[in-house]
């Protein structure tokens, strides 16, 4: 069976200078993949221009189209969530109208509140929160509210910018786990960026690591895990 | 007393003008933090529509639903053409295409229907005067019908989907591109339905300025005022400052210093309250650029 | 940071000298062709390119947007009217006090605008332009500026002998002074304050970091923004030897600040290429279309953004990145 979600030589960049210089790499359907690399390495750039938000070259086949001229907007019709860096919250709308833009595309009303029951299930805070400015949650919250977005759209596959980022570790526990049972239960197919290197492959079956824009080391996690010489040199645990 | 009334009175009828004109430039300004200053006078082109509808034969109501539709899709077309290649360019050059789309408009409406001074009919009559004489048929009428689109605006985006959207699109539109929002489109509805907030409000003030190529332009800078005064990132703010602009502007007009310098102290005043409050009444204080 | 490089007039090398001086042999030769009408023009062509090259300091520099520059023009015409038609002033003598005047109301104005960005000080600024004209047709003062009549001067004529026309004598004379302008601007515009100024425009920040006196530098930009586009408004009233209030109501500033972006807002020569859009354009536009000459203009207007973006002098340094192979700074 092909990947779902499948790069060749991509490359991507800012203005006129090239961030990504063709790097190539995969994500298996029901998979987690994640996607390392140290601050700068080009790992958001990478996430932005699988979603169309930048200039980008190369091929991309998502669920066996080409995905790599599609609008952002068509993109993520096709499937794809992306819980961008800084997570992208609506901060001026209430929490309840944050979910309502992630369910904008559906039409299926009865679904989307089955959907945002199953939801709280995995984040009740937000539940209690609906009614609140999205913008004076606190940072755990705001990554909830994201994640929780993004699942609204259906997607087949959950792009995830550092969730870690900027959060207390036990709340970082909270959405790993979360995020792993999101996976198991709902068979969502995963890509996430991480600097947080043991933290992604205790998640992820397989990864990337990615170097000034381009791949370096790929395998299975485990492998990645086990390779003291990797361990050092890139990830720095 | 009564004359203070009287006063007041036509006051709010020309703020609810420039409260619809001044939604409109915040409209705009919330999605593209752009000022559009042909907004203006793509309302008297609008209402130039209308009066040659009307004219035509055309009962006035309908006349004004068809120049609120008509003026919808020149709102999008103009988004479409002029504003959406501007995108990417420098804020002063958006400015300078603005100001061409004025002139441009200015001088096809002096073209097409001449510069003379026209009148336009009112729909609003009484066979007795209203409220004691205080206020004609044609303020009630025109206040009451601006307080009821401003308040299907709100509706609008309070409560649909679409309005929604339009919303996350103004306020963050790389977020709402991956909620699959299309955020081209929401401009181009923005556009469309502020030029027809603006030409429901031209079509309600022509019956008491009158009509011709320059009717808006001192309007809009009264509704460019209450924009300001009540915070260019707050619709609600912008409606209330026009309001105050127009009551200010009458009771300076007839009190103070005579209609010559009226506009001329009404921004005063409202660059002295700026000063105060530089964010505007009702605006977020944003951390200013010193 | 490359700083030299976005300090477009940074450096001045042999090839720019040279430029600029055939330029200047050209433009002194035109007083000898052209006939007393086109030399008007082009005395107005000066004229007007000073006052948008004061634009260009304030808006272009440090991005302060002003929508009121007419009201600086109308200042330095009516001193210069006044002094000459009441006084009996020789128009020469009159310059210094335009620009005085002009100056000391730019540092009245800098003072609210250094609490007021962006917008606000657009309305502040455009607030100031409608009430110039209203101010000068207030009865009281009609004694004075000859209110809606407005006031008539004398020709000036070439002094020492010189075997020149009035016209003639006045079109070297406004160019000499443009010089001048020119190479105060310049002067500002290079090294610490050229970069200070525009730290002002891209963050304010910033240029606290840089240790810059960020109020002292605003006033001072606006004073001499308003200088100079006042000396501007001097050569205007010297050359048409006629003001009254109703040429200087806001459409004239607007005209400016459309001298501003075609020119290039922060291209000290797109100044010069703004005077003649304002003076020239009009004409051509008429003469296209008797019926709607301003929907022509503002045609041509909308077509120059769309060609030029930012404007000549932003078009010419692009292409000389180019040349040089040199990226294109990220600006928005
Ligand atoms: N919006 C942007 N404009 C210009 N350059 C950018 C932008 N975002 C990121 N970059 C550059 O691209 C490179 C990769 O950045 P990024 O993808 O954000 O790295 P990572 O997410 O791995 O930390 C960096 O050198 C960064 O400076
Ligand atoms: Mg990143």
């Amino acid at each position: 069976m092909p990947p779902l979600l499948e790069a060749r030589g991509l490359t991507a960049g800012y203005g006129e200078t090239n961030v990504l210089h063709g790097i190539d790499f995969a994500v298996e359907e029901g998979g987690v993949t994640a996607l390392l690399g140290a601050n700068g390495a080009g790992k958001t750039t990478t996430l932005r221009a699988l979603c169309g938000m930048i200039r980008r070259g190369g091929e991309i086949a998502f669920a066996g189209q080409r995905i790599e001229r599609a609008a952002t907007e068509d993109i993520v019709r096709r499937g794809v969530g992306h819980v961008p860096d800084g997570r992208g919250t609506f901060m001026e709308l209430t929490v309840e109208e944050n979910l309502r833009l992630g369910a904008y595309t559906r039409r299926d009303r009865a679904g989307v509140a089955a959907d945002i029951a199953r939801l709280f299930d995995y984040f009740p805070r937000l539940r209690e929160r609906l009614r609140q400015q999205a913008g004076t949650l606190s940072g755990g919250e705001q990554q909830m509210l994201a994640i929780a977005r993004a699942l609204l759209v259906r997607p087949r596959l959950l792009l995830l910018d550092e969730p870690s980022f900027g959060l207390a570790p036990l709340i970082v526990r909270d959405i790993f786990h979360i995020l792993r049972r999101i996976n198991t239960e709902e068979r969502m197919s995963i890509l996430v960026v991480e600097q947080n290197a043991s933290l992604a492959l205790d998640l992820a079956d397989h990864a990337y690591l990615l170097e000034t824009g381009r791949i370096v080391v790929s395998g299975t996690a485990a492998a990645i895990r086990q390779d003291e010489a990797v361990r050092r040199s890139y990830l720095g645990y | 007393m009564n004359g203070l009334l009287h006063q007041i009175a036509s006051g709010i009828a020309s703020g609810a003008i420039y409260a619809s004109v001044a939604l409109a430039l915040v409209m705009i300004y919330q999605a593209t933090h752009h000022v559009n200053f042909a907004q203006g006078e793509m309302a008297t082109l609008s209402t130039f529509v209308a009066l040659t509808l009307i004219h035509a034969g055309v009962p006035f109501w309908g006349a004004f639903v068809l120049t609120i539709l008509l003026s919808f899709a020149l709102g999008v077309v103009v988004e479409r053409i002029l504003m959406r290649p501007m995108m990417n360019a420098p804020v002063l050059s958006s400015v300078g295409v603005f100001i061409g789309l004025l002139l441009v408009i200015n001088a096809l409406d002096g073209w097409i229907f001449g510069f003379t001074i026209k009148s336009f009919p009112s729909p609003f009559h009484a066979a007795h005067p209203l409220l004691g004489g205080y206020v004609s048929p044609h303020e009630i009428g025109e206040t009451g019908l601006t307080v009821v689109v401003l308040t299907l605006v709100w509706l609008f985006f309070r409560y649909t989907t679409l309005g929604l959207a339009m919303r996350a699109a103004a306020y963050n539109p790389v977020s709402a591109r991956l909620c699959g929002v299309r955020v081209n489109r929401m401009l181009g509805l923005g556009w469309g339905l502020a030029a027809a907030i603006g030409a429901a409000a031209g079509i309600m003030v022509a019956p008491v300025v009158f009509l011709d190529p320059n009717m808006m332009s001192g309007i809009l800078l009264y509704a460019f005022a209450g924009a300001l005064l009540g915070g260019i990132d707050s619709p609600l703010g912008a409606v209330i400052g026009g309001f105050v602009v127009g009551v200010l502007e009458n009771l300076f007009g007839a009190y103070v210093v005579g209609t010559e310098l009226k506009l001329t102290v009404a921004l005063m005043i409202i660059v002295a309250v700026l000063l105060a409050r530089p964010a505007g009444l009702f605006g977020r204080a944003v951390q200013s650029r010193v | 940071m490359d700083a030299d490089r976005t300090v477009s007039s940074g450096r001045f090398g042999l090839t720019q000298a040279l430029g600029m001086g055939a330029f200047l042999a050209v433009m002194v030769g035109f007083a000898f062709i052209a006939d007393s009408y086109h030399l008007f023009q082009l005395t107005m062509v000066v004229a007007y390119a000073v006052a948008v090259l004061g634009l260009t300091l304030l808006t272009g520099y440090t991005g302060q947007i002003s929508l009121g520059q007419g009201a600086f023009f109308a200042i330095g015409s009516y001193s210069t009217a006044i002094l000459m038609a009441n006084y009996d002033w020789p128009y020469w003598a009159t310059l210094p006090v335009a620009a005085a005047v002009s100056a000391l109301v730019g540092f009245l104005i800098g003072f609210p605008a250094l609490r007021l960005g962006g917008l606000y000080l657009a309305l502040t600024t455009f607030a100031l332009a409608v009430s110039v004209p209203q101010i000068l047709k207030v009865n009281a003062l009609s004694d004075f500026t000859g209110g809606v009549q407005g006031l008539t001067m004398d020709k000036a004529e070439a002094p020492f002998g010189l075997p020149l026309t009035g016209d003639q004598w006045i079109y070297l004379f406004s160019l000499g002074v443009g010089c001048l302008m020119f190479l105060l601007a310049w002067n500002l515009t290079r090294g610490r304050t050229g970069r200070a100024m525009m730290a002002v425009r891209e963050q304010a920040v910033a240029a606290e970091a840089m240790g810059v006196g960020l109020a002292a530098l605003k006033i001072r930009t606006f004073a001499v923004s308003a200088m100079i586009t006042g000396i501007g408004g001097a050569l205007s009233a010297i050359a048409v030897q006629f003001v009254a209030p109703d040429s200087f109501n806001f459409f004239l500033s607007i005209t400016l600040f459309v001298g501003l972006v075609v020119g290039g807002v922060d291209s000290i020569p797109g100044a010069l290429f703004g005077g003649a859009f304002i003076e020239f354009i009009p004409n051509i536009a008429n003469d296209i279309s008797k019926a709607a000459p301003g929907a022509i203009y503002g045609a041509i207007l909308i077509g120059f953004m769309f060609a030029l973006p930012r404007g000549v002098g932003g078009g010419v340094m692009a292409m000389l990145r180019r040349a040089r192979r040199r990226p294109l700074p990220e600006v928005r």
